[in-house]
C-alpha cells in the first residue's frame, strides 16, 4: 500500500482530467515568491502541509495567506511542524476558492462482493467515519462494463446535483473510474469535492496505490510509505518485517504462523517486539539477512518458529548459524528455536552442534523465550 | 466422496518448467494426484517429471482430458494464465502465485465465475484430500485420511494445525487453503456448503486471521445453515490496529475485521474458538470422541 501525498494525488487527478485548484508544491519558503509571481498560485491562497495523516485543518497544518509575505511566513511555520509524528517536508500552495457545498466521493474495494464500490455522500468535508451509514450511498460496480451511465446519474441524485453540475459530475466520475483502473488504486477519495460557483473542484485528493501492481508503476518506486528505516530495509530485501513496541523478536515462516506466534507470546505474558515473516524461502543467505536485520532491531531475545513444509529445516538452520557468526559479539541475543517438519532431524542436529536447542512444543518454547527476555509480567 | 477434488481429478500444471512448478509436480504425484499435463508457452513437446508439456492449456486439455489447473505462473502473467485455463474448459483452478494485483484478480474472479470455473487462491497453498488428490503445495507429510474438514486463510499455520490433528491420531477429509489476499476466488462462505454436504466430513476446523470480514460472514452462515461442529482459531489477536485501512475501507467494514469481532461472531454461532493454535487438535479430538460416544 502506497499512500500518495495530496499534491501527488492531484497530479494523478489532472492526468485523468479531474478538476483541481491551481497550485504548486514547494519544499522551502524561498520557492514561495516564484510560485506566486509566475501565476501558478493565485492570491489569496491556502498553505497546506503535505502529510499523510488526516485532521490537518484543526491541527494548524493548513493556513491562509493574502500576500506573498503571509504565504512565506505560513510556509516557514508549517515546514517546521511535526504533524502526528510526521515531519513536514513539503507544502502545497493553492488558490483559495469560495466553496459552496462540500461533497464526498470515493472508489474503494469491497472484498466481500469482490467488486469496486462507489461511495457518495452529500456530507463531505468531514472524516467519513463520522458520517451516518444512511447518509452514504454505495454502488457496487462490475469490473467489465465499469462505472456505467445509470450509476453516474444515481450518484448525481445522491449528491443532489442537477443541470450542468450533474453533467460535470458525469464526466468527473468517468475520469475517476479511469484513474482507479489506470493507477491500480486501492482507494481514490475526494473529500471534499467542492461546489465552487458553477463548478465542481476536487479540493483534496487521497490516492492509495497497490504494492502488488508496482511492476506496472515504476513512477511510484520512490514514494515512501510510513515505514521505519528498518522496515524500509526489509522491504528492499523482500522480508515481511513489522516493528512493534515489545522486547521479543519473532522469526517465523508464513504470515499466519508469525501472527499466531506473536499471539501465543502475548497470551503467555510475553511482549513481542518484531514480526519477521521469512515467507516461503529457505535460502540460507536470506535467513542470514533476516537475522542480521533482527539484530539491528535490538531484541532482548529471539524466537525462531519454523514449520517446514516446502521450506527445509536444515537449510534454515544453516542460515541461522551463518548469521549468528556474522553478528558482532555485543549485539548477540538469546535464541529459542522451534523447528518442525521437512528435514526436522537434520535441522535440529545442526542447531545442537551450534549450541541451540530446538524445543518442539510451542507452549514450552514460547515460555522459554519469555524467560530469556525477562519480560514476564 | 470429498470436496472438489478426488481420484478423478486430472491436473494440468501451468508454469511446470519453473522451479516451484517442477518441485510441486513431483510432490503432487507422490501424494497420488493424477498430474496429466504441464503448460509453458514455447516448451511444448518436452517432459517434466515424466509429465508431457504443452504450449497451451487448450492443447493440454484436448490431449489429456485435464479438468483442473494448478497455476505457478509469475504474477504479471497470472491473469492471462487463468483466462486461458477458463477458456480451455478447466473447472477448478488453484492459483499458488502470490502478489497478483487485486485489480487483475477482480477480472479473473468475475470472468471465471461467469463461465463456471471455481478459483481457489491466489496466494494459497491449495486443496488436498488424503487418499484422493492434492492440487497445490500443502506438504504431503501433514496428512492422514480421516473425517475432519479444514478451511484456512493461512499457509504454514494450516500445516501446523493439520499436522497437530494427525499427531492426535485423527485425519482429514479435505483441507482447503483459501489464500490471504484481499480478493480470493473461494471464501469461507463459498467453501462451507461444500463441507456441509460432504458425507466424509464430520467436523470442521476454520482457521482465520484479522482483516476483512470473511470470518464474520462465515459465522453468520454457520449459525444459519451449518450443522456440523466447528473448531476455529483466529490469528492476529495481539496485532496492533492495522495501518492498512484507508478511510473508505474502514467504513465498509465499520467495527468489524478485528480479532475480537471475529471470535465473538464465531462463538455466537456455536463454534469453539481456540485461544492457542495447539488447542485446536485437542478440541477436535474431544469433539470426535464425543461423536463416537453418541
Amino acid at each position: 500500500m502506497v499512500k500518495l501525498p495530496e499534491w501527488r494525488g492531484k497530479d494523478v487527478f489532472r492526468k485523468y482530467g479531474l478538476p483541481t485548484p491551481k497550485g504548486q508544491v514547494v519544499k522551502s519558503a524561498d520557492e514561495v515568491e516564484g510560485a506566486i509571481r509566475s501565476g501558478a498560485v493565485p492570491l489569496p491562497c491556502v498553505v497546506k502541509a503535505q502529510v499523510l495523516a488526516g485532521g490537518r485543518g484543526k491541527g494548524g497544518a493548513v493556513r491562509f495567506a493574502n500576500t506573498v509575505e503571509e504565504a512565506r511566513a505560513a510556509t516557514t511555520a508549517i515546514l517546521g511542524l511535526e504533524f502526528k509524528g510526521e515531519r513536514v517536508r513539503e507544502v502545497l500552495l493553492e488558490e483559495k476558492l469560495s466553496i459552496g457545498r462540500e461533497l464526498y466521493l470515493a472508489l474503494a474495494l469491497d472484498r466481500t462482493a469482490r467488486q469496486p464500490i462507489l461511495m457518495t455522500s452529500s456530507s463531505g468535508g468531514v472524516e467519513i467515519e463520522s458520517v451516518a451509514d444512511d447518509a452514504i450511498d454505495r454502488q457496487p460496480i462490475h469490473p467489465f462494463p465499469g462505472l456505467v451511465a445509470y450509476q453516474r446519474r444515481r450518484a448525481a441524485r445522491s449528491l443532489r446535483l442537477d443541470g450542468d453540475l450533474a453533467k460535470q459530475l458525469d464526466r468527473l466520475l468517468g475520469s475517476l473510474w479511469k484513474a482507479w483502473e489506470g493507477e491500480d488504486a486501492e482507494l481514490v477519495e475526494i473529500n471534499p469535492l467542492g461546489v465552487v460557483g458553477d463548478r465542481l473542484v476536487a479540493l483534496d485528493a487521497k490516492v492509495i496505490v497497490e504494492d502488488d501492481a508496482a511492476f506496472r508503476h515504476p513512477e511510484y518506486a520512490e514514494v515512501r510509505d510510513d515505514r521505519t528505516p528498518l522496515e524500509e530495509i526489509a522491504r528492499e530485501e523482500e522480508i515481511a518485517f513489522v516493528q512493534l513496541d515489545g522486547t521479543i523478536g519473532v522469526i517465523a515462516n508464513g504470515a499466519g504462523l508469525t501472527m499466531a506466534t506473536l499471539d501465543v507470546l502475548k497470551e503467555l505474558g510475553g511482549d513481542p517486539g518484531v514480526f519477521l515473516d521469512l515467507g516461503g524461502t529457505d535460502d540460507p543467505k536470506k535467513v542470514a539477512q533476516a537475522f542480521l536485520l533482527m539484530a539491528k532491531a535490538k531484541p532482548r531475545a529471539v524466537f525462531l518458529n519454523i514449520f517446514g513444509g516446502v521450506t527445509r529445516c536444515d537449510t534454515v538452520a544453516k542460515g541461522l548459524i551463518e548469521a549468528r557468526e556474522a553478528i558482532p559479539e555485543g549485539e548477540r541475543f538469546p535464541l529459542v528455536a522451534r523447528i518442525r517438519g521437512n528435514r526436522e532431524k537434520e535441522g535440529v542436529e545442526l542447531l545442537r552442534g551450534a549450541g541451540v536447542t530446538s524445543v518442539p512444543d510451542l507452549r514450552a518454547s514460547a515460555e522459554a523465550v519469555i524467560a530469556a527476555a525477562g519480560a514476564r509480567r | 466422496m470429498s470436496v472438489l477434488v478426488d481420484r478423478g481429478t486430472r491436473v494440468v500444471v501451468q508454469g511446470i518448467t519453473g522451479h516451484q512448478g517442477t518441485v510441486h509436480t513431483r510432490q503432487m504425484r507422490e501424494f497420488g494426484t493424477q498430474v496429466v499435463a504441464g503448460v509453458t508457452p514455447g516448451k511444448g513437446g518436452t517432459r517434466v517429471e515424466e509429465v508431457p508439456v504443452f504450449d497451451s492449456v487448450r492443447d493440454a486439455v484436448s490431449a489429456t482430458g485435464a479438468n483442473a489447473s494448478c497455476i505457478f505462473v509469475p504474477a504479471p502473467f497470472a491473469k492471462d494464465a487463468l483466462l486461458e485455463a477458463v477458456d480451455a474448459g478447466i473447472r477448478l483452478a488453484v492459483i499458488v502465485t502470490e502478489h497478483i494485483p487485486f485489480h487483475d484478480m477482480l477480472v479473473m474472479y468475475h470472468y471465471a465465475r461467469e463461465r463456471g470455473t471455481r478459483i481457489i487462491g491466489p496466494n494459497c497453498p491449495g486443496i488436498a484430500s488424503p487418499g484422493g488428490s492434492k492440487v497445490g503445495i500443502i506438504p504431503n507429510v501433514v496428512f492422514r485420511p480421516g473425517r475432519v474438514g479444514v478451511i484456512s486463510r493461512s499457509g504454514t499455520l494450516t500445516y501446523e494445525i493439520v499436522n497437530g490433528i494427525k499427531e492426535h491420531g485423527l485425519g482429514q477429509s479435505t483441507c482447503i487453503g483459501l489464500g490471504g489476499d484481499p480478493v480470493v476466488g473461494t471464501s469461507f462462505v463459498d467453501a462451507l456448503p461444500l463441507f456441509e454436504s460432504d458425507p466424509d466430513t464430520d467436523l470442521l476446523v476454520l482457521v482465520g486471521e484479522i482483516g476483512g470480514t470473511a470470518e464474520e460472514e462465515a459465522a453468520e452462515y454457520i449459525r444459519r445453515s451449518f450443522s456440523k461442529p466447528v473448531v476455529a482459531y483466529i490469528a492476529g489477536r495481539s496485532a496492533p490496529p492495522g495501518k492498512r485501512m484507508g478511510h473508505a475501507g474502514a467504513i465498509i467494514s465499520r467495527g468489524k475485521g478485528t480479532a475480537d469481532s471475529k471470535v465473538a461472531a464465531l462463538e455466537g454461532a456455536g463454534a469453539r474458538v481456540a485461544r492457542f493454535p495447539y488447542e485446536v487438535p485437542l478440541m477436535v479430538a474431544e469433539l470426535a470422541a464425543a461423536r463416537v460416544r453418541a
